[in-house]
This record gives C-alpha cells, sequence and structure tokens, in this order.
C-alpha cells in the first residue's frame, strides 16, 4: 500500500516535471542556439542591449513597481478601516475587488478607453503623456482580486480590532496603529499580494496591446516574428523572474513564522 | 497633557490618582440602548469594580471613557477636565483588555516600551522603565520572549505592565483574568490590586464575576441594563443593597415570605429590621444562607431535601413548610449530624434584610 502510493507519487512526479520543464528546456535550448550552428548567448545579452526590448522591459518592471505601490497604499489602509470601522461594507469592498476577474479584458479596454483620454491628458502635465507607465491604473484594478484575497487572509489571522484599540490606548495615532502594529503582522500577506501583482503586471499582454502601449510581454510578441531566440529568452526570463519572487516569498514566510514561533531569531 | 510634569522619576509612584467622573451616558447601538443614563465618580487613586450580568454595557462604558467608542449623549471627564472630543490616543488612559493584545511582532520587552516610544522616550530610558514594570508583574526574566511563548496569565500580565508602564491617569479594565483559570484569576487579581495600591493609579475594572469585584475593589458599582443600581464598598454591597436587583446579584439569597410593619419584617418568626427600599406589607425576604441556623427538630415545619458538603462549609438545602426552597450555609461540623429528610427548624440572625414585593422576583 503504501510502497504503490509512493511509486505512485514519484511517477506523478516525473509527469508533471516533464510536462512544465521540458518546455522551459527547449525554449532554453532554443534561446541559446546560434543560427548558424553553435550556442550562443546573443539572444540573453539582447534583454539589455536590444533597442526595442531593453526599453520593453524597464518599462514593464516601472509599471510592476509603481502598481505594487499604488495597489498597496489604495488596498491595505481601506481594508484596515473596513475591518475596523465600517464592517458593514466589508461585502461591498470584496466585491468590487474581486470584479475585474469577472470581466473581460476587451471589455476593460472598450469601457476605459474614453477615460485614458484624460487619464493621458493629465499625466501630460508631468511630462508622462506617451508613456506606458499611464497603464498602472489599470493594472492597479486587475490585480486588486489576487491582492484582496492575500491581504484578507492575513488581517483574518490577527486579532486586528484588539491589536488596533491597544494601539490606540497606548497613544498611537491612525498611521502609528497602521505603520508599527497592523503592517508588521499583515507583513507576509503584503509580500505575496506584492508578488502576485508584479507576476500579473509582467505577464500582462491583452490590455497593453489593445490600448497600443509597447510593454514588455507586446514586445516579446512583436520580436517573436522577427527574432525568435531572443523573444523566447525574455519569456524565460520573466518566467524564472516569477519563480523567484515565489522562492523569496515562500522563504521569507517561512522565517517569519520561525521568529514569531520559535522566537529566539530576531 | 498639560498639568502632566515631561519628566518624573521612576520612584515618583506615590503621585495621587485623579478623579474620573461618567456624566449621564447613554449609547444606543441600532434599537439597543447599552448605555441609559450612567453616572458614576471615580475617587483619585481609587479602584472601582463594575459589576453586572453579560451585556448590561460595561464593556461599552469602559470603552467610552477610553476614546474607542462615542457616547450618545452624556459626558467623560478626567481630573474634572472634560474628555469628550479628545482622540483615544490622547487621553493618557492604560487599558488591558480580555482578548490577549499583546504586539505579536515584538518581545515582551518592547510590548512594554512600545507606548513610550510613541512618546518619544529614548531607547535607553524607555528599556529601564520597561524593566522596571516588567518586575513589577514578576515577569523580569521573560523580556526577550514573544507573547506566543507565553502562558495567557503571563501575558495578562504583560499588557498590565504595557498599560502602567506610560504611567496612565487612569488604568481600565476589561475582564482581563475571563480567559484564565481559576487558580490563576485569584492569583492574578491578587496581584492587580497590589499594583495598583502601589502605583496609586485610579482603576476602573469590569466584571462579571462577583468574588472577583467583592475581592479587589475599593468599591463596587454593580449595573444593570446600562444604569448603575448601587455603588459601595463591599462589605456595605453585601450588607445593606439597595435594591432587589443588588440583592439578587450579589451572593447567594434565599427569598423567604416576610410580613412588614413599622420596620420591622417578620421571617420564619423572627422580628428582624428591614433595609431602606423594603416594601410596607408582605413581601419576600432576602435571606443570606449564612443567616440561617438548622436545628433538628421533630416537631418543625421545615425538613431537608439535600445537603452539600463542600469542605469547610456545608450547604443544606430545605424545603419550608409552604413548599418554599432555602438553602443554609453551616460549618461542617454543624451539619454533621444533619441528613436529607430530617425534620427541622430553621432560624434567622437578626440582620437587617431587604424585602421585596413577591410579584416582581418570581420564585
Ligand atoms: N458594536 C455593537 N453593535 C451593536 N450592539 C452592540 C455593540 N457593542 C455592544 N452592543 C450591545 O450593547 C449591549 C452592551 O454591551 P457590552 O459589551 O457593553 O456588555 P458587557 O456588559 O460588557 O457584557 P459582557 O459581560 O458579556 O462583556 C449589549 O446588548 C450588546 O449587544
Ligand atoms: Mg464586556
Amino acid at each position: 500500500m503504501t510502497r504503490r502510493t509512493r511509486a505512485l507519487r514519484v511517477v506523478l512526479l516525473v509527469l508533471f516535471g516533464i510536462f512544465f520543464l521540458l518546455p522551459i528546456y527547449a525554449s532554453a535550448l532554443f534561446s541559446l542556439r546560434r543560427p548558424g550552428g553553435g550556442h550562443s548567448m546573443a539572444a540573453w545579452t539582447a534583454i539589455v542591449s536590444d533597442d526595442q526590448l531593453y526599453p520593453a522591459v524597464l518599462v514593464s518592471l516601472g509599471l510592476a513597481f509603481v502598481s505594487v505601490v499604488l495597489m498597496l497604499l489604495l488596498l491595505v489602509p481601506t481594508m484596515i478601516w473596513v475591518r475596523l470601522r465600517a464592517p458593514w461594507a466589508r461585502r461591498l469592498v470584496e466585491f468590487l475587488c474581486l470584479l475585474p476577474l469577472t470581466i473581460p479584458a476587451l471589455v476593460i479596454v472598450v469601457g476605459l478607453k474614453g477615460v485614458y483620454a484624460w487619464v493621458t491628458y493629465f499625466l501630460g502635465f508631468i511630462g508622462l503623456g506617451e508613456s506606458a507607465l499611464a497603464l498602472t491604473f489599470i493594472y492597479v484594478v486587475l490585480t486588486l482580486p489576487y491582492a484582496y484575497r492575500a491581504l484578507d487572509t492575513s488581517l483574518s489571522a490577527i486579532d486586528l480590532q484588539t491589536l488596533a484599540e491597544a494601539a490606540r490606548s497606548l497613544g498611537a495615532g491612525w498611521t502609528a496603529t497602521i505603520t508599527r502594529v497592523v503592517v508588521p503582522n499583515i507583513w507576509s500577506g503584503m509580500l505575496s499580494a506584492s508578488f502576485i501583482a508584479i507576476a500579473v503586471v509582467l505577464g500582462e499582454y491583452t490590455i497593453a496591446s489593445l490600448m497600443g502601449y509597447q510593454n514588455l510581454q507586446v514586445v516579446i510578441v512583436l520580436l517573436g516574428k522577427t527574432d525568435g531566440p531572443t523573444s523566447v529568452a525574455a519569456s524565460l526570463a520573466t518566467i524564472l523572474l516569477g519563480f523567484v519572487l515565489l522562492l523569496v516569498l515562500s522563504l521569507a514566510t517561512r522565517g517569519r513564522r520561525r521568529h514569531v514561533v520559535g522566537g529566539a531569531v530576531r | 497633557m498639560s498639568q502632566r510634569p515631561t519628566e518624573r522619576t521612576p520612584s515618583d509612584r506615590s503621585r495621587p490618582g485623579v478623579s474620573v467622573e461618567l456624566t449621564d451616558l447613554t449609547r444606543t447601538y441600532g434599537q439597543v440602548n447599552a448605555l441609559d443614563g450612567l453616572t458614576l465618580r471615580l475617587e483619585p487613586g481609587e479602584l472601582v469594580a463594575l459589576l453586572g450580568p453579560s451585556g448590561c454595557g460595561k464593556t461599552t462604558a469602559l470603552r467610552i471613557l477610553a476614546g474607542l467608542d462615542e457616547a450618545t449623549s452624556g459626558t467623560v471627564a478626567v481630573d474634572g477636565q472634560d474628555l469628550t472630543s479628545v482622540p483615544a490616543n490622547k487621553r493618557d488612559m492604560g487599558m488591558v483588555f480580555q482578548a490577549y493584545s499583546l504586539f505579536p511582532h515584538l518581545t515582551v520587552l518592547d510590548n512594554v516600551a512600545f507606548g513610550l516610544k510613541l512618546r518619544g522616550d529614548d531607547r535607553t530610558n524607555r528599556h529601564l522603565r520597561a524593566a522596571e514594570m516588567l518586575e513589577l508583574v514578576g515577569l523580569s526574566e521573560h523580556s526577550e520572549k514573544y507573547a506566543s511563548q507565553l502562558s495567557g496569565g503571563q501575558q495578562q500580565r504583560v499588557a498590565l505592565a504595557r498599560a502602567l508602564a506610560i504611567r496612565p491617569r487612569v488604568l481600565l479594565l476589561d475582564e482581563p483574568l475571563s480567559a484564565l483559570d481559576a487558580k490563576v484569576r485569584v492569583q492574578l487579581r491578587e496581584e492587580i490590586r497590589r499594583v495598583q495600591l502601589e502605583v496609586g493609579t485610579t482603576t476602573l475594572f469590569v466584571t462579571h464575576d462577583q468574588e472577583e469585584a467583592l475581592a479587589v475593589a475599593d468599591r463596587v458599582g454593580v449595573m444593570s441594563h446600562g444604569r448603575l443600581e448601587q455603588i459601595a464598598a463591599p462589605a456595605e454591597l453585601y450588607a445593606h443593597p439597595a435594591t432587589p436587583f443588588v440583592a439578587e446579584f450579589v451572593g447567594l439569597n434565599n427569598k423567604v415570605p416576610a410580613v412588614v410593619s413599622a420596620g420591622k419584617a417578620e421571617v420564619l418568626g423572627v422580628q428582624v429590621p428591614t433595609l431602606v427600599g423594603s416594601v410596607e406589607d408582605a413581601g419576600l425576604a432576602m435571606v443570606r444562607p449564612e443567616s440561617l441556623s438548622v436545628r433538628a427538630d421533630s416537631e418543625g415545619t421545615a425538613s431537608i431535601t439535600s445537603v452539600a458538603f463542600l469542605g469547610p462549609i456545608s450547604r443544606v438545602h430545605c424545603t419550608l413548610a409552604d413548599q418554599t426552597p432555602v438553602i443554609a450555609q453551616l460549618t461542617s461540623s454543624q451539619a454533621r449530624d444533619l441528613a436529607p429528610g430530617q425534620r427541622v427548624s430553621l432560624e434567622v440572625e437578626p440582620a437587617p434584610v431587604l424585602v421585596v414585593p413577591a410579584a416582581t422576583m418570581g420564585a
């Protein structure tokens, strides 16, 4: 019985390993192939040297960063406030945050085209009129469902009301209560919300392409038509980055758990 | 706060507390009147226990005093100064909660020092003060631990140290012991009282456990339905309950039929003085079990239904001739020869009793 389940486990692991790793391995080989024969790193160095790809990499990383910051600034205080002061609004906020999951990208784009005329108009005043960073407002909305889930779980794990009231009775205003008491205790939730949001933003193609902005995925698709190995290398790099982020996340949350329960490490 | 000296030496514990005044507080939640005209005054340095059944508004009163909730009407004043519009974080009140409330990401020492850090004390000073507070509650050797490594009783002691570290003007305790087991509760309530006497902070201690209230407080306020029924020293409250509710709620009571005339009640054939608030004709006298004595008497009109042995004392459950059940509390040696089924006669010691209308109390 146990032997058979163990054997089954190994077989499944191998099958899934092949299913996931084989394409990655094949892409890696492809990205290292030199057109004439032999190996070359040219496709990988192109990520930072190609004058079409490199700006797109920067745009996507910038979008990821700005979107995560905006998303956290928007969501963390709102969720804390709703839990403490407006519990009746909790279902509503949850509904609003999950809504983007149910709306197709095409509908979002059609709906937002008109609004974006104004967004780019106002961004023009700070010199960002043409910048793809304008996409960040849509991306914040896109990341809400995932971020909401992660934050909601970690907020549920603490006795928010008692901790906040204790902090306030000790003299903490709302800002200090949030930054010194709540945030340190939902840190792992914020981290996972951020990493999932980064993954979503780096992998986004449809909206950027429909809105006519050149982010990483759009350029990867474009390049795919002319320079196969480079576009594959860039895709792989995105996947690897996501993988590293998830690894960091699991290490960070595990370290944190040990810190709280074991306590010996500071 | 302006009248607080900015720097006080650690030995300056004799600072007299401040007075606290809650005036005509009401708080409504939708249809519910959580508070319904609560008026309460705490004298400087005094520990007042607020006692009452679940849902009578104790927590609500405490939270309004702390600024964590807003009264629908009425005022809160500390040291004669109106606090109604002062936010919680500016009220300088130390609070210990019923739920465990230590910050999980901080060590015990940093928890206790948290309020001092917010007040801008430097690291050395706040750690000195925190260590001093931990010593006060006997937890010095645990200062580097996290809350998850402490027992419930230890966590509540740290919470007490944390509340006191900021030298609060008023200390608020909301059933701090209710999550602990019986033995630790008794231990810790004595410790709270010792610490409170040592620091001299005016303290409001909310509880629904009457023994706890009577044991630690200078005065006990009994609440019912959002109002104060009576506030008095524990012995006074026990001996002279002002209302049927208080008589009923504090201590165990028998309700024995009685006839009142000219300020005296006839209870079980004995003339007993009556307390203020008693009815003027026939009613039920609230008689303490320890005021009854039981004598074996084959001519007696009462009979024993059961005897409960509780170590030093025993409770003898009897029925009177009219089927009224009563409980008498005797020392176990007095109760030794009593057995269920036996006929007995009961006698009342002539301590003043409250006689209430028969209709309001039911059986
Ligand atoms: N946030 C709230 N929303 C609605 N009703 C509330 C709220 N807080 C308290 N109440 C109601 O107000 C009344 C008094 O509540 P409170 O918590 O003050 O009681 P308590 O005396 O502390 O009881 P316990 O001994 O159970 O803690 C209760 O009927 C309760 O249901
Ligand atoms: Mg309560």
